[in-house]
């Protein structure tokens, strides 16, 4: 097989394999007699074609950063954490255990605390599964995807039993303290200026106080966390002695003993903090969305981490582009399901697709591109 | 508990175990020839949607029960592609086909029957009809064993008594056959089979296809024998708490039956807490019952009782070594 | 003889060449390496014939060839005098070759019986498979004391009786041609007496056996004629009642241009390294090293000579904290942890021990990283290395880079290429420049120019004897006897795990050595 230039094996193969969902997508929008080009231009209206999109393709995108990050680090381990939308559900109840704790005076405190709970709770339910595999052998894929199953089931009971406050239905948590409120981008001062609503006079529309009045949207602070959560897995990857002897270890196994680098550390710390990671998303959707938590609330955004991180190519910077990308495939899929006949779920499509050519059909694709980089043997020979 | 309710749990586990007992014994197959299929969930869910919409279009359960196991072998076959013939992730790409089938049941579904993403109901000649075993009736009137004859084994549909059927046939195939003997060598060494003259590719494509009419089988029961059509998401996970069992029956057949067994009894509980709490005298949680299959599993994945060691060679392409 | 493989092998008439086998120009190349380069060979039906070569000699690429693993790229395979194409190993079979590989080709967890039909049954039923094959197997063990529990399982038996179900395995399939590729190896010295006394019963039957081995004890004892392989070509073959274990020791190792090394004596000072009674057991329980002693002074090198396999891997690795072993490693009179969890190469490199690994593709270097990034592997900890305790100082490690690959003269001195990207050579000088310019008390080489070009080996050569005049000890692991002879000041031989006793290179002779190395002088070195 051709051996591909690096900047082909980053930027191309995901690309093409992403060209080639997008193929197999279209043949099936065709094959139920839906057009292709229509639902292409609904989502694209629809999540990236005005500031209200963005406000929430980017709520989504952080999630998926969150999550994509943490099958990111374990990766780099050669560990598959299959788990994250577990650990993330632990770290919805996390962050919720900190904001109904106390009465927060204010959501910078309250999102700290948060930060601590969601991180402790979602690195403590991957904890037992790298134990085992550490200790045990206990394949961490099957352990993980047991544990996502554990988390569901715990967090119905914790919900229907334990934090559902009296006279309530629904399986959910009480409302969050109003100083546990995270600031929505219509919240925030300069940034709220691309959410003002206009009148169809064309100027800013005024609420009855005078003020102007913002369109809502669930994008919020956690935005830049998870902007800085990319900045500092690249750090911790790239910039630490940790990071390194991570990479180390996942690349092999053997050379990292010779350097006397511990497995059963790196297997424990890598997943910890891939727990940690896939926890924090729940700042996103518990704490700066619902403001209570919910029954399975991380909604699958645990999985597409997968997703992510194998079109991101396991790079923080890479995460970023490609949950801004499913952030827009999620939100564009909830446009389509609104305005026209396509179901929802054909992002669900799209995102197994993915999953499927980029990280199991890789070498497909590899060697598809292989034939454009042959080397010219006119002049060898 | 009384007998009577007694037999209608037992009933009931029967019942809801079949799906599980046939996709456990699909991944049997699959894994047992060295390919790790954590797709088990898609394929059913495949099939369960293909096999209703047929079945509801044709006014055939048989048609439907064929186009079930079409949508699942396709799915099987794709796994089978990017696993032994690229040599990708196994486990990767039994994900990713969890997903797409998650996704393109309810697209097809949808734009076939446009309710919902469901498919119509079945009724009549659609349907698996319940099947009175003989003399269910008349040896009714034998203590004990009579109303277990007609109440738990009598009146079920034919998939169920093909599940318990494949069991033996199973356990005979893997153990008293050519083929089961070679399956199960290239689960452990393929270089076994290699250097002895015996393709490790078709070998691995042949268990893969069979995972997939058991898949096939176990949705096709789903959605025309359990319930009367397909509705999104219907396998709900079903597919992964077989493949606990699997892990649970260290990959034997007998096991896979014992274990899907005490899953499906387990969601059988789980639809009776009324009689749960009469019994135990306490009030056990729901979710306690439906983690029981996950938590069981770990346990016994830990080494804890028991060690549940998998074929040597799962989950690894298989490369000639130089 | 019962024995009815299914499909039975082509009819052949009656055999118009005494020979079994002959390969005719024989060549093949795995990318740029030429494993194998036109190797004509003929093996007398009737005879047991050793092919005899270093690792990497080109031995096992050639019997995979044979056994339809590979397809040489050029070349004619006869057997029996026709023309045979070998393209998988169902044809291998079908010719009559069996083979039984160094790494056995058995199911752990299935029977005898069930091994030796697996691809060989008689139908898609098994029962009637088992019950003949019970019965042949019988016939067989009695014929050629090749007996062992059809019943058992293969994880229950001993490596010996395994070994022999492979043989069963070639038998029932009615091999007439029988491979064993270094059947030893993991033998003890009865079972292995035992496997010679079979394959002789083999012989008296007419089975023509090839022995692929790289002990020439197994060779004079064994063997009808011998081949001797280097580097790929086929350097010779004789009559083994012809040749002595010196002459072939000479062919195997060749006579390579004699790099003369600029070595004064040794200023021998205090000692560094003691080794009391170093034992070392593999995975499996095997005793890999067999209580080793010895010491290693200041300004001395030790050299360890042997074939590959008896035990300097383990001495090295026990050494460097990667496998756990028993005995008493002390440096400069300070014990070190030969267990637990403070047994690890970290702390080995913290008391003063520098190791540059046999294997540096699997042990020495990351391949999928930069040769900056390697060039802190195992140091990665090391203070000068850090901006802060937080962050790794990488500008630092780039510049050391640069620095040593100027010094060791890497080529081409990119540091952000990856280790895959260099040639041996030049990924060897990183490692050895990570390593000597740590200034150890102590530094392990093992294979210090195993696939590394003529100039790079000169100039490895001339940096081990710098750092022994710095005063430093060093523990050099060689197969190659002429690097072992010009720069060890003693040296030491090994085999089957233990030492056979120390020269002195102005002394002794490649002869003595080859000996020693073979095994044969018996007496273990105290």
């Amino acid at each position: 097989m051709t051996k591909l230039p690096t900047w082909a094996d980053v930027v191309l193969v995901p690309l093409i394999s992403l060209l080639l969902a997008a193929i197999v997508s279209a043949v099936v929008l065709l094959s139920i007699g839906q057009s292709p080009m229509e639902a292409l231009s609904v989502m694209v209206e629809g999540s990236v074609g005005s500031a209200y999109a963005w406000g929430y393709t980017l709520y989504y995108a952080t999630s998926f950063i969150f999550t994509g990050l943490a099958v990111t680090v374990a990766f780099h381990g050669s560990l598959f954490n299959i788990g994250g939308e577990g650990q993330a559900q632990l770290g919805g109840l996390g962050v919720a255990l900190v904001c109904l704790a106390l009465p927060w005076p204010h959501w910078t405190l309250a999102l700290m605390a948060a930060m601590i709970g969601a991180a402790v709770f979602g690195a403590a339910w991957a904890a037992i599964p790298a134990w085992l595999q550490a200790k045990r052998g206990s394949h961490i894929v099957i352990t993980t995807i047991m544990f996502n199953y554990i988390a569901a089931a715990l967090l119905i009971y914790l919900l229907v039993n334990v934090l559902r406050p009296d006279g309530q239905m629904d399986p959910a948590s009480a409302r969050f303290p109003e100083g546990a409120k995270l600031p929505q981008f219509a919240d925030i001062p300069l940034l709220q200026n691309l959410f003002a609503k206009y009148g169809p006079d064309g100027a800013v529309k005024l609420g009855k106080d005078g003020l102007a009045v913002y369109e809502q949207v669930p994008a919020n602070v956690t935005f830049f966390i998870a902007v800085a959560a990319c900045f500092a897995v690249w750090a911790l990857m790239w910039r630490t002695r940790l990071g390194y002897e991570i990479r180390a270890f996942g690349k092999s196994e053997k050379a990292a003993r010779y350097a006397g680098i511990s497995p059963f550390k790196i297997i424990m710390v890598a997943m910890l903090i891939s727990g940690a990671l896939s926890g924090m998303m729940a700042i996103n959707n518990v704490m700066g969305e619902s403001e209570r938590l919910l029954q399975n609330s991380a909604e699958g955004a645990g999985f597409i981490g997968i997703a992510v991180a194998l079109m991101g190519r396991n790079h923080p910077a890479g995460v970023f582009l490609a949950a801004i990308l499913f952030g827009i495939l999620y939100q564009g899929g909830a446009e389509l399901g609104l305005w026209t006949s396509i179901p929802i779920e054909l992002r669900t499509v799209v995102q197994g697709l993915v999953i499927l050519f980029t990280g199991a059909l890789d070498q497909m694709v590899r060697m598809m591109l292989g034939v454009f980089f042959r080397p010219n043997r006119k002049g060898a020979a | 508990m009384d007998y009577a309710t007694l037999l209608q749990m037992l009933d009931a586990t029967l019942r809801l175990a079949t799906p599980l007992l046939l996709a456990c014994l699909a991944g049997l197959y699959s894994e047992r020839a060295g390919v790790f299929d954590i797709g088990l969930e898609g394929k059913m869910l495949m099939a369960a949607m293909s096999s209703a919409a047929v079945a509801a279009l044709t006014g055939s359960v048989w048609v439907g029960l064929l186009a079930g196991i079409g949508g699942s072998l396709l799915f099987a076959l794709v796994h089978g592609v990017a696993s032994i013939t690229f040599r990708g992730n196994q486990l990767i790409a039994g994900v990713a086909l969890n997903f797409v089938a998650s996704g393109v049941t309810v697209l097809i579904a949808q734009d076939l029957f446009q309710q919902g993403g469901r498919t119509a109901a079945l009724t009549g000649a659609a349907r698996f009809a319940q099947i009175d075993l003989p003399f269910a009736e008349s040896l009714r009137a034998v203590p004990i064993l009579g109303p277990f004859y007609a109440e738990v084994l009598s009146g079920h549909t034919i998939l169920v008594y093909v599940a318990l059927l494949l069991v033996p046939l199973t356990w005979w195939v893997l153990f008293r056959t050519r083929f089961g003997l070679r399956l199960r060598a290239v689960g452990e060494n393929p270089a076994s089979v290699d250097t002895a003259g015996v393709s490790v590719v078709r070998l691995r494509y042949t268990a893969v296809l069979i995972t997939g009419v058991l898949c096939g089988l176990a949705g096709a029961y789903m959605a025309t024998g359990l319930q009367a059509g397909f509705g999104r998401e219907m396998t709900a996970g079903r597919g992964y708490i077989a493949l606990a069992a699997l892990i649970f029956a260290k990959w034997r057949p007998w096991y896979c039956l014992y274990a899907t067994l005490l899953f499906g009894f387990l969601q059988a509980l789980a639809l009776r807490p009324d009689v749960i709490e009469r019994v135990v005298g306490v009030n056990v949680p729901i979710p306690a019952l439906d983690a029981l299959p996950y938590i069981l599993t770990v346990v016994v994945l830990a080494g804890l009782v028991g060690k549940a060691t998998p074929p040597r060679a799962g989950g690894e392409a298989y490369v000639k070594e130089r | 003889m019962a024995a009815q493989a299914k499909g039975g092998r082509q009819a052949t008439a009656a055999p118009t060449s005494p020979y079994a086998i002959e390969l005719k120009g024989i060549s093949k190349a795995f990318g740029p390496v030429q494993a194998n380069k036109d190797i004509n060979i003929q093996v007398p039906r009737g005879t047991i014939h050793g092919i005899i070569g270093e690792n990497g000699a080109g031995k096992s690429t050639l019997m995979s060839i044979l056994y339809g693993f590979y397809r040489a790229d050029s070349g004619q395979i006869l057997i029996n005098g026709t023309p045979t194409a070998i393209p998988d190993s169902q044809s291998a079979i079908r010719a009559g070759i069996g083979m039984v590989f160094q790494h056995f080709k058995l199911v752990q967890n299935f029977t005898v019986l069930e091994n030796v039909i697996l691809g060989a049954e008689d139908g898609p039923m098994l029962n009637s498979s088992l019950t003949k094959a019970r019965k042949v197997l019988a016939d067989l063990s009695r014929e050629y004391e090749l007996d062992v529990n059809p019943d058992a399982l293969i994880e229950d038996l001993s490596v010996g009786h395994q070994q022999r179900v492979e043989i069963l395995k070639a038998l029932y399939r009615q091999a007439d041609i029988l491979i064993l590729d270094e059947p030893t190896g993991v033998l003890t010295p009865e079972e292995a007496d035992h496997l010679f006394r079979i394959l002789k019963g083999l012989k008296d039957q007419g089975k023509t056996i090839i022995l692929i081995t790289h002990k020439l004890r197994e060779i004079m004892e064994a063997t009808d004629h011998v081949s001797v392989m280097r580097r790929g070509t086929m350097v010779a073959t004789v009559k083994t009642a012809e040749s002595s274990p010196e002459s072939l020791a000479e062919l195997m190792v060749g006579r390579k241009v004699l790099l003369e090394v600029e070595k004064g004596p040794a200023k021998v000072g205090q000692t560094v390294l003691t080794v009391e009674n170093l034992s070392v057991k593999d995975e499996h329980g095997v005793v890999r090293l067999k209580g080793v002693s010895f010491e290693i002074k200041a300004g001395e090198i030790l050299g360890i000579a042997g074939v590959a396999g008896n035990g300097q891997s383990e001495l090295l690795e026990a050494l460097g904290g990667i496998a756990r072993a028993s005995g008493r490693i002390a440096l400069n009179g300070t014990n070190l942890p030969l267990t637990g969890a403070k047994a690890n190469g970290q702390t080995r490199r913290a008391a003063g021990i520098s190791h540059v690994p046999e294997d540096r593709q699997a042990l020495g270097l990351i391949m999928d990283f930069a040769a900056w990034e390697n060039v802190a592997f195992g140091y990665h900890n090391a203070p000068e290395y850090q901006k802060n305790p937080l962050i790794m100082d990488n500008a630092a490690i780039w510049a050391d880079t640069e620095k040593k690959m100027a010094t060791y003269d890497v080529r081409p001195p990119i540091p952000s290429l990856p280790a895959k990207s260099f040639s041996g050579g030049n990924q060897q000088k990183i490692v050895v420049a990570r390593e000597m310019e740590r200034n150890p008390d102590l530094l392990l080489i093992g294979q210090p120019t195993r696939g590394v070009d003529i100039g790079a080996i000169e100039f490895i050569h001339k940096q081990i004897i710098a750092l022994r005049d710095q005063g430093k000890a060093i523990l050099l692991v060689s197969v190659e006897l002429d690097e072992i002879m010009s720069l060890s000041d003693r040296i030491a031989v090994m085999f089957d795990g233990q030492l056979m006793g120390f020269r002195d290179p102005e002394t002794t002779n490649e002869r003595e050595l080859g000996l020693m190395m073979a095994g044969m002088n018996g007496k273990a070195a105290t």
